[in-house]
């Protein structure tokens, strides 16, 4: 479990338009590492390219390398469903599945992949709903539908359902964003003892939050209006926050633009 | 501070009179649509409970001359059954899957477009129009006979593109979120669709197919001119001419007798509650297999 991700000059399109160009980084393993940057810079873009989530979207293609410790994201002859299958995805808007109970939804996973045992099922549904801190909340309503639960509640649960496939990657598109304080923090306090089973990035607009849960933090930037993304730096969490060493990154930190 | 008005203000007169003549043309067109729906159902019932009995329900128009009173509808009743499930068999696995290819695959490329054109081409085609087609192609050309196949061919004819819309819809309704929860999964996108997207328009759906149902078990144009008429039951729809409600009702309102429009009375009230009876069916399937019975 736990791999690293490896990116080497990757530019990702919709359609026509270039929406990040010539990002290259490294992504530590059993560690959070958090993208910032002002909205429209990339950073949900560059985080759907690390799954092959990207292509999802019409007329969407990526140029570039990604490799997750030996092997090549993008390589021919690479199956997409099965990069999604070792690369688990939370997103902004919590999003169980409506038609489906807790169980099921935790469940759908694994159900949808392949056949398990009701036992096993069950072990790893208790197992994740655990992981997720969501175990002693719902355990008496697990047949109960998941759009039952409230926001903070129904982001727990996707992750729930993310972590119960065994990735060996997660990725967070700000999964905080919709959610009040006190579930923000339960999601915080989640992805700190998650890092020691899974390499995570999470992207947020919250520079409090990057600043708390994540060790390396890479800053995205725009040249301008329909200009293409960019890494502009990245580096310890730490020393992003305290001393980073472009101007750019300083000045978005402290607040002087985006 | 006196004279110009600021904050909040109480409603003016001429506010308050445009909302009550809005209010009464409102529920006046109310009334107004609802009339002769209502008129309808009452007749209906009133001329048609007279003769719905036992003997109607069970027993056909065999032997039973011109002016005798008794016979009944179970020759149309049998007969409006099977050509309507027949005609359902065929256009609802057709019309969804375009439905889902319209949605899911053809993301507004030339076919689907083409194929989007065509469906709305031929919800626009005159029943009568479907009932020739069958006519010409399946019984003049083929040389196939009368049958309640070939009724439900052109049927199914008018449902398809019925189907085709109100699945779309449904299927466009579904919120990408969850297609895109399901890839994050490791789901492949046909199990996507399977298990993720078609369960959530299901109650959708299962309204528009209804709804394409009640439409064709009342048409009587195509059923003239490839079901043909009988007086005796047939119960095989592939061989010989059948019988339906809606040509039932054509025939006996032609009749000169009154015991022949009574007939006619009770078999349009059948074919009302046959409906009703299907749509109530489909509700209750939707709601049992909606998340929400279970309980939030």
């Amino acid at each position: 479990m736990a791999k690293q991700i490896e990116v080497a000059g990757l530019d990702a399109y919709y359609g026509a338009h270039k929406a990040i160009e010539g990002i290259t980084m490294t992504i530590e393993p059993r560690a959070v590492t958090a993208f910032i940057g002002p909205s429209g810079c990339g950073k949900s873009t560059f985080l759907r390219t690390l799954n092959r989530m990207h292509e999802v979207i019409p007329g969407a293609r990526v140029e570039g390398k990604v490799r997750l410790e030996d092997q090549d994201l993008y390589g021919p002859g690479v199956d997409p469903v099965s990069v999604r299958r070792t690369i688990g995805m939370v997103f902004q808007r919590p999003n169980p599945f409506p038609t489906m109970s807790i169980y099921d939804n935790v469940a759908a996973g694994l159900r949808l992949n392949g056949r398990f045992s009701k036992s096993e099922l069950d072990g790893i549904v208790e197992s994740s709903l655990k992981g997720a801190n969501l175990w002693n909340e719902v355990k008496d309503r697990l047949q109960k539908p998941g759009s039952g639960l409230s926001g903070g509640q129904q982001q727990r649960l996707c992750i729930a359902r993310a972590i119960a496939v065994r990735p060996e990657v997660l990725l967070m598109d700000e999964p905080c964003s919709a959610l009040d304080p006190i579930s923000t923090l339960a999601i915080e306090d989640l992805i700190s003892s998650l890092k020691r089973d899974y390499t995570i990035v999470i992207v947020t607009h919250n520079m409090q939050q990057a600043a708390r849960v994540s060790d390396k933090t890479a800053f995205f930037n725009l040249a301008g209006q329909g200009q293409p993304g960019k890494l502009i730096e990245m580096d310890e969490t730490s020393r992003i926050f305290t001393n980073p060493g472009q101007k750019a990154t300083e000045d978005y930190i402290t607040g002087r633009f985006g | 501070m006196t004279t110009v008005q600021t904050g909040i203000q109480p409603i003016s007169t001429s506010r308050r009179v445009k909302d009550r003549i809005v209010h009464v043309l409102v529920y006046l067109a109310f009334a107004i649509a609802v009339i002769p729906l209502v008129s309808v159902l009452w007749l209906v019932i009133k001329n048609g409970m007279h003769r719905f009995d036992l003997e109607f329900l069970t027993h056909s128009m065999r032997n039973i001359g011109a002016r005798d009173a008794g016979g009944g509808a179970y020759h149309a009743i049998i007969g409006t059954l099977e050509q309507v499930s027949l005609a359902s068999l065929i256009a609802v696995p057709i019309g969804l899957l375009t439905a889902v290819y319209l949605v899911e695959y053809g993301s507004g490329g030339r076919l689907a477009r083409s194929i989007s054109f065509f469906v709305d081409v031929m919800t626009g085609v005159p029943s009568v129009v479907s009932g020739l087609f069958v006519l010409a192609f399946w019984i003049l050309a083929l040389g196939m006979p009368f049958s309640g196949f070939a009724g439900a061919m052109a049927l199914s004819i008018l449902m398809m593109p019925v189907v085709v819309r109100s699945a779309e819809e449904m299927l466009r309704l579904v919120p990408n979120d969850l297609r895109e929860a399901s890839y994050a999964l490791g789901v492949p996108k046909w199990r996507t669709i399977v298990k993720v997207v078609l369960p959530t328009a299901f109650t959708g759906i299962v309204t528009g197919v209804m709804l394409a149902v009640a439409r064709v078990a009342g048409e009587t144009a195509p059923l003239l001119l490839t079901v043909f008429f009988t007086d005796s039951i047939n119960n095989d729809p592939f061989n010989g001419p059948q019988m339906g409600l809606p040509l039932y009702v054509f025939d006996q309102a032609g009749r000169p007798t009154d015991t022949a429009i009574d007939r006619a009375w009770t078999g349009a009230l059948t074919l009302i509650l046959i409906v009703m009876l299907l749509n109530l069916v489909a509700r209750l399937i939707a709601w049992w297999r909606s998340p929400a019975k279970r309980g939030s």
